[in-house]
């Protein structure tokens, strides 16, 4: 394959990526991604003067390997689409379009992603986004949202409908579109540059800030210690045990098990609390830094979380199995909202939702970082890709999470404390830097490029949700159109990791 | 009047009773029984908002529903002590008094032009149409054994002796609490708390009601459970004394509370394609009813 093959969170001089003319770039990213084991985890545009450098980058999740290709494009060029191929490229070739003019001559399905600021195209505007419509007598079109009535962020959902039974539903975003991709090139402090990445996505802020210091350091040719790493797993786990319990509450909540919805709500509680007493953030932000760790995680810290894992694990074991035993809640979880894997497959589908389908993407195994390589993980699947499954893998999850903080917390109280200096950061001219992370919700994705002078020239993010949104739209056709909402719950997406 | 009187008392608890009930449940401490009331109260001093979109017949619709329903309980005697009135029969004005009001609040729904009302009336006309056999064969099963077609003289008339016919009045009184609670849009029918316009059917009605119009339309609901539990208690009450009678009325009003709310709060809803199937189960039991009565009155040999 014409491509470099780095390691995740590697820097690489800009001058070692192939550059591709677009035929042989289009080739070679088609048949690389005619294997299953290789999937796309970035594709995106460095405009340069007068053309676009394509920059793509392909996961193999059984080498270990992130394959980087590249080429130069004319800006407003016309060019075979990859989807035509492959569809799971459809959203990356169409942000392609929005936001530089590319035009993609057999695309499938060419519409807005989310209206960043500086589109190529400013007639594209919300009001008249193309939805897609079918004909019919007997069917009826549901609008909802972008206001929306419980407290999650905005977006619009169309369905289509004959009767209950939903054909088809289309996921119009970009109401949360804030350009972090570019603040993050105008904002030259590193502190607003952290605060921007744990931003991305409110509810994934360890996974962002994780990806963006990793991301920074790898780009300075910085190393933090040993210590600092455990930390930064040790608050991603807690993390994923957090936001999987949370909805896990929300998923009772939506079928109206009340006692479910109380519980795992209070269960949660404490975990975010921790976090609280461990960084002063109850999400947390702030944990995460470049190059340092800013809040250390002390001994008495430790014997702390051991104690909150233990009331946790209690209620949480007696919770989850009286839930998930339950015929009315059964009744409303399996066979629901089924994602197959072919699906998950076609569209690319990544993390927690994917291994739900049986494809079992996973950064923390495929691509180890941190103290992953230390913990062999080994991740969860499911076979039926239904809201039970999505369901079942939350519960074990969980219970592997605590695993995992347990053992870090152990380690973390027989490490040494350390002098907690921040070491000078700057980072290296014409460099391109890759880092991925898995965030609870799945595969994170951060690119940068630097110029000359080692500025940040360029700056790409890939939330999972990115990808995931279209496994949700497939999920929920021939399901009722009742049965959106625990759907719409176990995917559990984020608005605003897909607007950016 | 009696009757009347001691369904608005209820009323006044009733709600608030099931909401302390799930919250004692799901370990909270929960807002006081009478809060529901002030809602109402609070409600009811406020101005409606009305869309452009609508017509009178959305401005009327909660008038009429709230009228239905206190038609619908001036027939509903107890024990001995008659109803506001009666006349043969009313137990057919009953059924269709209600669903003269649930007509307009359907309609006033559709007069939106919300999708997502349309979606709620849809369920609510379904559902509330199959619940009806369920209702006319209880209450018809009661009028064969008594012999009359109004409420005031089935009930007065209603003299439960033997153990058999016990079992058959408890059977009448859950399936009566059952059309109570999909009436009043309540688990495992609909869920009274979400805020999932997608999965809702009452609520999604009404969610362009607001101010006075809303607050008539949460009191009617609550009229309405009072209402069925009065029909429960007169399975019951009997002969029985005021003295023995309107303590019974309360207790048993309070023991449907809780129960619904002890319902609501240790089982999740049905999937919305399942609902049907459930209320057919409740016409089926009442089927039972109408034969163990015909077998009791011996024509059924």
């Amino acid at each position: 394959m014409k491509a470099l093959s780095v390691k995740n969170g590697a820097c690489v001089a800009l001058i070692d990526i192939p550059l591709l003319s677009y035929d042989d770039f289009y080739a070679e990213i088609v048949e690389a991604l005619s294997d299953i084991n290789l999937h796309c985890v970035n594709y995106f545009a460095y405009p340069q003067s007068d053309s676009l450098r394509l920059y793509a980058c392909l996961a193999d999740d059984a080498q270990g390997d992130i394959h980087i290709l590249s080429c130069e494009v004319k800006k407003e060029a016309q060019l075979p689409a990859i989807s035509a191929k492959v569809h799971a490229m459809e959203r990356f070739e169409r942000e392609l379009n929005e936001n530089h003019g590319l035009r993609f001559l057999d695309h499938p399905w060419m519409k807005p992603v989310r209206y960043a600021h500086d589109r190529a195209d400013k007639t594209q505007v919300m009001d008249n986004y193309p939805f897609y419509s079918i004909k019919g007598e007997n069917l009826h079109e549901v609008g909802v949202g972008p206001i929306h009535a419980g407290i999650i962020e905005p977006g619009h959902f169309r369905f289509i409908c004959d009767g209950e039974k939903v054909l088809h539903l289309e996921i119009h975003l970009g109401y949360q579109h804030r350009d972090v991709e570019k603040l993050m090139l105008q904002k030259d402090k590193l502190i607003q540059r952290s605060l921007l990445a744990e931003s991305t996505a409110g509810d994934t802020a360890v996974g962002h800030g994780t990806a963006f210091a990793m991301l920074w350091e790898s780009l300075c040719g910085v190393e933090v210690s040993k210590r600092t790493q455990l930390e930064r797993t040790l608050a991603a786990e807690i993390e994923r045990i957090a936001i999987h319990t949370g909805d896990l509450s929300a998923l009772c909540g939506d079928v109206a098990y009340q006692l479910g919805n109380a519980v795992f709500g209070r269960l949660r509680t404490p975990i975010i609390n921790f976090m609280q007493e461990w960084c002063g953030n109850r999400l947390g932000k702030g944990c995460i830094r470049p190059g340092h760790s800013p809040y250390v995680f002390t001994p008495a810290l430790a014997d702390r979380l051991q104690v909150v894992l233990q009331a946790y694990e209690r209620d949480y074991l007696e919770m989850i199995a009286k839930t998930l035993t339950m015929p009315s809640v059964l009744a409303r979880f399996e066979r629901t909202g089924v994602l197959s894997r072919e699906q998950a497959v076609e569209i690319g589908a990544v993390g927690m939702a994917a291994r739900a389908s049986e494809l079992a993407r996973d950064i923390r195994s495929s691509h180890p970082y941190l103290a992953y390589p230390l913990l062999h993980h080994e991740s969860i699947t499911r076979r039926h890709g239904d809201v039970y499954s999505r369901t079942q893998i939350r519960r074990y999850e969980i219970v592997q999470s605590m695993t995992y903080a347990r053992q870090l917390a152990q380690q973390l109280k027989n490490m040494p404390l350390e002098d907690n200096a921040r070491p000078e950061m700057k980072p290296q001219a014409n460099c391109f830097s890759i880092m991925l992370t898995e965030g609870w919700r799945g595969e994170i994705c951060h690119c940068a490029i630097t110029d000359a002078e080692g500025k940040l020239a360029c700056y790409k993010i890939k939330d999972p949700s990115f990808h995931n949104w279209m496994a949700l739209a497939l999920a929920v056709r021939g399901n009722e159109i009742s049965d959106f909402p625990i759907c719409n719950k176990s995917f559990n997406l984020s608005y605003c990791g897909h607007d950016l | 009047m009696l009757s009347l009187l001691l369904i608005l008392i209820a009323a006044c608890f009733f709600d608030g009773i099931i909401i302390r009930t799930k919250s004692i449940c799901a370990g909270r401490k929960g807002p006081g029984i009478l809060q529901p009331i002030y809602d109402v109260w609070r409600l009811w001093h406020k101005a409606s908002v009305y869309s452009p979109t609508c017509g009178w017949v959305f401005r009327w619709a909660p008038i009429v529903y709230c009228a239905s329903v206190l038609a619908a309980i001036s027939v509903i005697p107890f024990g001995q002590q008659p109803a506001l009135f009666s006349f043969d029969g009313d137990f057919v004005f009953f059924a269709y008094i209600l669903a003269l009001g649930k007509l307009f609040s359907i309609l006033g729904a559709l007069d939106t032009g919300s999708s997502f009302e349309g979606m709620g009336a849809s369920r609510e006309a379904l559902f509330s149409m199959l619940a009806e056999p369920a209702f006319f064969l209880i209450i018809g099963s009661v009028a064969l054994l008594t012999g009359h077609t109004s409420f005031h003289d089935i009930f007065a008339h209603l003299h439960l002796g033997d153990p058999v016919s016990y079992a058959l009045a408890t059977l009448a009184a859950f399936i009566l609490l059952m059309v109570a609670m999909i009436e009043n849009s309540r688990l495992p029918i609909d869920d009274p708390k979400t805020h999932l316009e997608l999965t809702m059917i009452h609520e999604v009605m009404i969610l362009d009601n607001s101010g006075f119009d809303l607050g008539l339309i949460l009191s009617s609901g609550y009229l309405k459970f009072a209402m069925y539990t009065a029909l429960i208690v007169n399975f019951f009450v009997g002969g029985l004394g005021l003295e023995w009678g309107i303590p019974l009325f309360f207790s048993i009003q309070f023991a449907a509370a809780v129960i619904i709310g002890v319902v609501e709060s240790f089982m999740a809803r049905l999937r919305m394609n399942h609902n049907p199937q459930f209320i057919f189960a409740l016409t089926s039991i009442a089927l039972m009813v109408i034969f163990g009565v015909l077998l009791l009155s011996g024509q059924l040999s």
